[in-house]
């Protein structure tokens, strides 16, 4: 497939104008500090949690009223296919590494952007890590490719309406929400 | 030094650049896949290009089978990502050239850990297929199935090893 010259440019500065926003909105938060982000799992800050759900709630809401109202065709985003093992596999390794690192790849290109050396260390060692899974490839395919189940979300998991799930997603994060702050209170007091 | 903002607001404010980024791209945000191009861009310039076009996990990764990771999507993205975390740091006083870490740890250590755990992670997310951003938050939000699997294996881990790790950040 070819593309005019002047169509991958203006693709390209898309996704460079929709970067800036992201990296914008991550080190607002205070995402880009490695701290902030471990905090999360000694219960000591909650930042992950609050701006992973929230953004994920908003992004869900959005796209699915904005499907129903016609004005964004979700059948043309693509969903990520699931491998049910390989991708459990993956989050695992993912948590454990996190929990090292202290920063995940998105945001530890804004630490790195803010002069904070553990992001490019961070940087340097996903590229180290993606090398490394290439280079055993040859072993690790066939658990790589395994449990394929295409394009296979809750609705379909669950047999239920897609709107109800919506609901169901949302409101298990309100109450979620509610429960950290109420945790954060009684910690302050 | 500016206070950081509310992370609900934040959030949704993410949620919007999400949003528009289905509406205008096809797909989510992503920050993994990017990583991916580097490393097959280094393959190709660094050991050969057939080499890297032979390495079927990379192969796919060479835009248009050229050793230039400068046409793809998420590198532009994430250099977006860069420019727009600058900018706001700048605009609230908080670049600074430090490493930061526990209080127990010397930047020496900190960094190993660091790149030990981009390691780890690197390879997490070649088998989950992305990673916070591509997978957790893009999948998350369009309800797959394997992106749930990864927020919560993700979670689970981090917080299993967490009581482990407790020398590195308290």
């Amino acid at each position: 497939m070819s593309v005019a010259p002047d169509a991958v440019a203006a693709t390209l500065a898309t996704a460079f104008a929709i970067g800036c926003a992201f990296g914008w909105l991550l080190e607002r938060a205070g995402l880009g500090s490695a701290r902030v982000l471990v905090g999360q799992f000694y219960f000591a800050n909650l930042t992950v949690f609050k701006v992973l759900f929230s953004a994920l709630v908003t992004a869900m809401l959005g796209a699915f009223w904005l499907d129903r109202a016609g004005a964004l065709d979700l059948g043309a985003v693509y969903v990520p296919d699931t491998f049910a093992v390989p991708q459990a596999i993956g989050g695992l390794l993912f948590g454990g590494g996190l929990l090292l690192a202290g920063l995940c790849p998105g945001t530890s290109c804004v630490a790195a952007a803010t002069g904070r050396g553990d992001g490019l260390a961070v940087m340097a060692g996903l590229v180290a890590g993606v090398l490394a899974f290439n280079v055993a490839f040859d072993r690790l395919d066939q658990l790589y490719a395994s449990t394929p189940l295409g394009t296979f979300t809750l609705p379909d998991l669950l047999h239920l309406p897609t709107g109800l799930v919506v609901a169901l997603v949302a409101g298990m994060a309100v109450a979620m929400f509610v429960a950290a702050e109420h945790l954060m209170r009684s910690r302050q007091s | 030094m500016t206070r950081h903002a509310d992370p609900y607001l934040a959030g949704v404010g993410i949620g919007g650049v999400l949003l528009a980024a289905y509406a205008l791209a096809g797909q989510g945000l992503g920050a993994s896949g990017a990583f991916s191009t580097v490393a097959a861009a280094l393959t190709a310039a660094v050991v050969s290009p057939a080499k890297a076009a032979a390495l079927p996990a990379l192969a796919p990764y060479l835009p248009d089978g050229l050793a230039s990771p400068l046409r793809d999507w998420l590198v532009w993205e994430l250099l977006g990502v860069a420019a727009g975390a600058f900018a706001s740091a700048w605009s609230a006083g908080r670049l600074a050239w430090t490493a930061e870490r526990g209080p127990r740890l010397t930047p020496g250590p900190r960094l190993a850990t660091a790149f030990a755990g981009g390691v780890v992670m690197g390879i997490g997310a070649k088998f989950a297929r992305g990673c916070t951003s591509g997978q957790a938050l893009s999948g998350g939000a369009l309800l797959s199935v394997g992106s749930w699997i990864f927020i919560v294996t993700a979670f689970a881990a981090a917080y299993a090893c967490a009581p482990l790790a407790r020398r590195l950040w308290l």
